[in-house]
């Protein structure tokens, strides 16, 4: 019970950290307190101040401005990537391990090779072959997410095809696609969510990766890895510029892990 | 066990060290010396000084390999692999005097052979190289003996001994791509890809008053522009040329910092050939969309100097100063500008830019946010740098480009032969009848003022066909390690590593 009221706590506080960082995600959509690309030679590396909560960069630029629309491209990448992979991987995983046989055998064994590289390399690979930019992030890092959840699935539905409620539903008649997609994956939702969200911080720290090797989001858009690979040449002079956006991609993955921790 | 082994390393590490530390104490300091230089980008291109291309190449060839005459830092052309030289009165017979034991960095002497075998490579018109088109005024290179080397011209050209300064390399090296042999004051040890360059001081150099001081340099590639700070005051780079008043400001107390220029055109270069940049009115309206001082103010801290065309200071009675302000700030003439080409409303084009340079990938974001105010939208996008070399460069795959170019010779030409509608360099596919004649016109000129007055045509043609948005020769800001002296500037794009030493 302890260990219960333990975990809800957890939750509660990664929901209220993560909710706030959306919140701010959302509100860049309408409102930033300057314009994010806004260059102003005269706040050029200007520190903390109350005009600039978050200091400004090299180029004048609000960095709290940049932070709330680069919190955004980078929550819009991980959700995309993850959505991608969750989607594409729950259907290929449920068919495979629902039907098995040798149509199980070909794509899974794709699969293995799939998961063999590294998620960030696959997607560095087909980045580099499609071009930068945000979408095409997405896209490689959602492709590159896809063999982990379709294994992750696959699992889950061999486990449930042969329990009673199936057998049932399969007796009564269900076609092989109902069974599917109505009886066994509803069951199997719960471990989705829960590899999700593990999933979206894994995708926050691969964009923040990508941005940060220069490949990913193009400037002048900003993503926290982005800024983070900018605010290098700046350590030393104009720390806040790098502190900001690491300290609030280190609390939003914070955030996201306290609630998948449940 | 364990123990024993691990003595037993001790005491082998011990031994080297101590071996290696009586070994030291034995030489000559000089003889040890060494220096680690960090470059943004790797030889991509070729070890062949004739084809390379990249500006970043021909710097470190510029220590490898020399030319008949030889520019200095105060950009006069002195004998190098000659030792003299005379030029007929009505200045068509060049006639050349091998020096006396010049020795290629295999061993073998330089004869007037190799000298005939390397003019004739860049005079071939199927080189495709910027000097065959100057080496066509060539009627013939000759070796009347193994010591002299004739060159006769169809028409006098003033600026022809700065050609000159082409490299001379083996008749017999099968292979100048990957091996290099030269008779500059380093040669060429190794290269690892990515990783680096390694040269070695040539003990048999010619010129005893510029030997090279320090005996093996190692060129590391930093292509991360953003680590450049970090590596110099770790201590893993002794040098790196063309940093930003930024990462200079963040420098520990060990580096010296030198003040010069580049000897750059750094441009927003149009690709000429594709839309909306085929039209005139366009290009024009970008120039005056832009403010350059806006530029130095916001990414060069005020330093740097404004150019108007495709030519910068350095080259004195060529450069024209009065192009500079051509095209003033004007957002109102950039709109009607644009709406007479037929975009009222802007347009969206993209800059492929090399992210290893961080100032060029700085002015993009600069411009990119100074073209907001006409409407024009323009993306970045960051590109490495060989995929700059074969999309941008080679390819002439792109919209639009910020860049430097430089001049490879001492001369006016050097940097306006690339806008010749047909010229291999000409990646902004710049066309215009009248630019080529008066290009002709002023390579084919005896007369100096006929000469400087076409080279100044053509300057101005640039301008008023604003073939590019112009805008500066960027501040050089040199860190070396204050252990190392010696560092000098040239009014071409090239380091000489000769002139280092240790303090």
């Amino acid at each position: 019970m302890r260990e219960f009221i333990k975990a809800r706590k957890n939750f509660k506080a990664g929901a209220i950290i993560a909710g706030i960082l959306l919140f701010m995600a959302l509100l860049s959509l309408f409102w930033t307190p300057y314009d994010p690309e806004k260059m102003d030679a005269a706040s050029k590396l200007a520190g903390v101040s109350l005009a600039h909560p978050m200091g400004c960069d090299n180029f004048g630029r609000d960095i709290l401005s940049r932070v709330m629309t680069g919190l955004r491209t980078t929550v819009v990448i991980a959700v995309g990537t993850v959505g991608i992979g969750a989607f594409f991987g729950s259907i290929i995983g449920s068919l495979t391990g629902y039907f098995g046989g040798t149509f199980d055998e070909i794509v899974m064994r794709v699969n293995d090779v799939l998961l063999a590289f590294p998620a960030v390399l696959l997607a560095l690979v087909m980045v580099s072959l499609l071009g930068g930019g945000k979408y095409n992030v997405i896209l490689a890092l959602g492709i590159a997410f896809v063999p982990s959840f379709a294994r992750m699935v696959r699992g889950e539905v061999m486990r449930c095809k042969d329990l009673d409620y199936v057998k049932n539903a399969r007796l009564q008649g269900a076609r092989d696609l109902r069974v599917i997609f109505v009886h066994i994956l509803p069951n199997v939702m719960p471990v989705i969510l829960s590899s999700v969200l593990i999933g979206f911080n894994n995708a926050v720290l691969a964009e923040a990766g990508m941005s940060y090797l220069g490949i990913g989001v193009q400037p002048p858009d900003a993503s926290l890895g982005r800024m983070l690979s900018e605010a290098q040449g700046y350590l030393y002079g104009a720390p806040w510029y790098a502190l900001f956006p690491g300290l609030i991609l280190v609390l939003l993955i914070l955030g996201v892990s306290l609630m998948g921790n449940e | 066990m364990k123990k024993k082994s691990l003595a037993l390393l001790l005491s082998v590490v011990l031994t080297t060290v101590a071996v290696a530390l009586g070994g030291c104490a034995g030489d000559k300091q000089e003889e040890s010396s060494q220096i680690t230089i960090g470059i943004p980008q790797d030889i991509e291109d070729s070890l062949d000084p004739m084809k390379a291309t990249a500006a970043g190449t021909k710097e470190i060839l510029f220590n490898i390999y020399e030319g008949l005459v030889k520019p200095d830092s105060d950009g006069n052309l002195n004998p190098a692999v000659a030792s003299e030289y005379t030029i007929t009165e009505e200045g068509k017979v060049y006639t050349f005097t091998i020096r006396d034991g010049i020795k290629f960095h295999d061993g073998s002497e330089v004869t007037a052979d190799d000298v005939v075998y390397s003019l004739n490579r860049y005079a071939d018109e199927q080189s495709g190289d910027a000097l065959a088109s100057a080496f066509s005024n060539i009627q013939s290179i000759t070796a009347p003996d193994r010591k002299t080397v004739t060159i006769t011209l169809n028409e006098p050209n003033a600026d022809f001994l700065s050609y000159l300064t082409a490299s001379v390399i083996p008749a017999s090296n099968a292979d100048p791509d990957t091996v290099a042999i030269g008779t500059g004051p380093y040669k060429y040890v190794s290269r690892s890809p990515q990783e680096n360059i390694i040269l070695e001081s040539f003990d048999e150099y010619w010129d005893k008053d510029n030997a090279p001081q320090i005996k093996n340099i190692t060129l590391k590639v930093i292509a991360n522009a953003d680590t450049i700070v970090t590596e110099l005051n770790g201590g893993s780079i002794d040098m790196f040329c063309r940093l930003s008043s930024t990462q200079v400001s963040q420098l520990s107390d060990n580096f010296d910092v030198y003040t010069g220029t580049m000897n750059l055109v750094q441009a927003l270069y149009l690709n000429n050939a594709v839309e909306p940049f085929n039209d005139v009115r366009v290009r024009q309206a970008l120039c005056y969309a832009i403010d350059q001082q806006g530029i130095l103010d916001m990414a060069f801290d005020g330093q740097g100097s404004i150019i108007g065309s495709a030519m910068y200071p350095t080259f004195g009675k060529y450069y024209m100063p009065e192009l500079e302000n051509a095209y003033p700030t004007d957002v109102e003439k950039a709109k009607a500008l644009l709406a007479e080409a037929g975009y009222p409303d802007g347009f969206t084009f993209s800059i492929t830019v090399p992210s290893n340079y961080q100032p060029h990938v700085d002015t993009a974001q600069v411009l990119a946010e100074q073209l907001k105010a006409v409407g024009v939208t323009a993306n970045i996008n960051l590109v490495e740098w060989a995929s700059w070399l074969s999309d941008v460069y080679s390819g002439r795959q792109y919209e639009a480009t910020v860049i430097g170019v430089d001049a490879s010779m001492l001369s006016a030409g050097a940097l306006l032969d690339r806008y010749r509608s047909d010229a291999s360099g000409n990646f902004m596919n710049f066309n215009s009848a009248s630019y080529d004649v008066a290009l002709d016109a002023a390579e084919s000129s005896i007369v100096d003022e006929e000469k400087t007055a076409s080279f100044k045509e053509c300057e101005q043609i640039i301008s008023d066909e604003a073939a590019s948005v112009y805008i500066q020769d960027m501040v050089n800001l040199v860190a070396l390690n204050n252990k190392y002296d010696g560092y000098v500037f040239y009014p071409l794009y090239v380091q000489d590593f000769a002139k280092l030493h240790l303090k």
